[in-house]
């Protein structure tokens, strides 16, 4: 074993954020004069790079879901009557409550005049309405393929963390150029790329990683009648964030929080060429 | 007239009771959902990792959802996924026989200098499909890791637990957590790092 017994939990401790200040002083002078035990923690550092580059960690089967949750509503028994007899889906249901409640607003806004009033009115409702726009038959394909993405041995096409070799990997299989800007050290490591399907047209996927959750980035030229900006929408509880740029547009799909995902979309134009 | 105050009030509370608790359900069960679904991934995961078999994992993570759903009126508001992946572990244990002594392990040093040699043969890549992937071959080594060191270093590693979370979960103390994390990041190393000093056995 190592040559200092003692002080091999405390490298574990050290590697996993786990030491209180005065341990960590301490054994990080010990590593300043001790050559084993320094080639110790790289060994742990090592083995958890390994782990950590892995997509070790599986997802839950879509039956499984569904089976837990038909168990859920077995036990819970029948819905109240006072509430809705079943459970609204989570879009819909929020937008009928947020048109709602703008309409209330804008109507006992009596002081208005009527044009501020319509006005006001019409931009309450271009909110309301935009992200019911966005939720379309597009999103659903994007989630579908990011979930299959998640199967194992389906994630990537090209693995490789290397830019320069995803960008060109997509040359000749679709007809634009993704940028495929290296993000590692703000934290979104590459993963490599991936031919994909949307509407019947091919898309370039190029997937990244945040933590343990992988981001598809889904890229195809814009439509002409494409919105620009962003447009963020849950779908079935996964975050999607839209943009176009370029020409192009881009489809960011996680199960990441969605401030992740805009994070990522910033990072992602900020070193994009 | 005292008829209808007697008969009146009655039915009134026992509408509303029965009113009350049906809303009680429902909020128990959307408190739940909200609460312990995200971590269905985490639970299916350790179950895997435990049965080492996707169908029985399955059997196990809703079993266990199950039983969480039965008490989860003694949930407290504490991290959810440690509560949870708990009761997965208590599922699979009583699924293997209902005994501890499965996951509880032997002393390290029993274990020490035994298991390379074992393992090695095992997860030589000429006796694995051609066709595996890389990180297929990782976890068909980390299966290999014999319990319960196993299970700490799922809970450690792809869990991202703290050690006083997965000292709560294996139901010992953290030191021996950390030996049981020390003895598996030496076992993978052995396996997976091609000039991986071979501690154990010299």
């Amino acid at each position: 074993m190592s040559l200092h017994p003692d002080t091999l939990p405390l490298l574990h401790g050290l590697v996993d954020g786990e030491l209180d200040a005065a341990n960590t002083i301490a054994i990080e002078a010990h590593l300043r004069s001790c050559p084993d035990c320094r080639a110790e923690l790289e060994q742990i550092q090592a083995v958890r790079e390994l782990i950590a580059a892995a997509p070790l960690r599986e997802h839950a089967p879509d039956n499984l879901h569904k089976r837990i949750e038909l168990m859920i509503d077995a036990e819970a028994g029948p819905a109240p009557r006072s509430h809705a007899a079943s459970r609204p889906s989570p879009m819909p249901g929020r937008f009928a409550w947020a048109g709602g409640g703008a309409a209330a607003h804008v109507l006992s806004g009596r002081w208005l005049s009527g044009a501020a009033t319509g006005m006001i009115a019409a931009s309450l409702a271009l909110a309301v309405v935009m992200p019911q726009m966005a939720h379309t038959d597009v999103e659903d394909q994007l989630v579908q393929s990011h979930v299959r993405s998640l199967l194992v041995g389906h994630l990537v096409d090209i693995p490789t963390s290397n830019r320069h070799v995803v960008k060109p990997w997509f040359n000749g299989k679709v007809d634009f150029a993704p940028s495929v800007p290296e993000l590692a050290d703000q934290g979104f490591p590459l993963v490599g790329g991936r031919l994909d399907y949307i509407d019947n047209h091919e898309v370039a996927a190029i997937v990244y990683r945040r933590h343990l959750h992988v981001i598809n980035l889904f890229v195809r030229p814009a439509h002409t009648l494409s919105l620009p900006g962003e447009v963020t929408t849950h779908h079935d509880g996964y975050s999607i964030v839209r943009w176009t740029t370029g020409g192009l547009e881009y489809w960011a799909v996680s199960d990441v929080e969605m401030g992740d995902l805009k994070l990522f979309r910033q990072t992602y134009l900020a070193r994009a060429q | 007239m005292t008829g209808r105050g007697f008969f009146w009030p009655r039915l009134a509370t026992s509408t509303d009771r029965g009113s009350e608790e049906a809303r009680e359900r429902h909020d128990k069960a959307e408190a739940f959902r909200r609460t312990m679904m995200p971590h269905m991934d985490a639970a299916y995961n350790l179950a895997r990792y435990l049965t080492r078999d996707p169908t029985a994992a399955e059997d196990i993570v809703q079993d266990a959802y199950l039983r969480a759903y039965r008490s989860f009126d003694t949930w407290r508001g504490e991290a959810a996924k440690p509560w949870l992946l708990t009761i997965v572990r208590n599922c699979f244990l009583n699924s293997v026989g209902g005994s501890a002594e499965r996951l509880s392990g032997r002393p390290v040093h029993e274990l020490v200098g035994e298991l390379p040699d074992e393992l090695i043969e095992t997860s030589n890549p000429e006796s694995l499909l051609a066709d595996q992937t890389e990180a297929e071959m990782l976890r068909a080594t980390i299966d290999q890791i014999p319990e319960p060191f196993r299970e700490t270093l799922i809970l450690r590693e792809l869990e991202e637990l703290s050690y006083k979370e997965i000292a709560a979960i294996a139901n010992v103390p953290i030191g021996t957590i950390m030996s049981r994390l020390a003895r598996a990041r030496q076992m993978l190393a052995d396996l997976l790092l091609p000039n991986a000093p071979r501690k154990a056995r010299s």
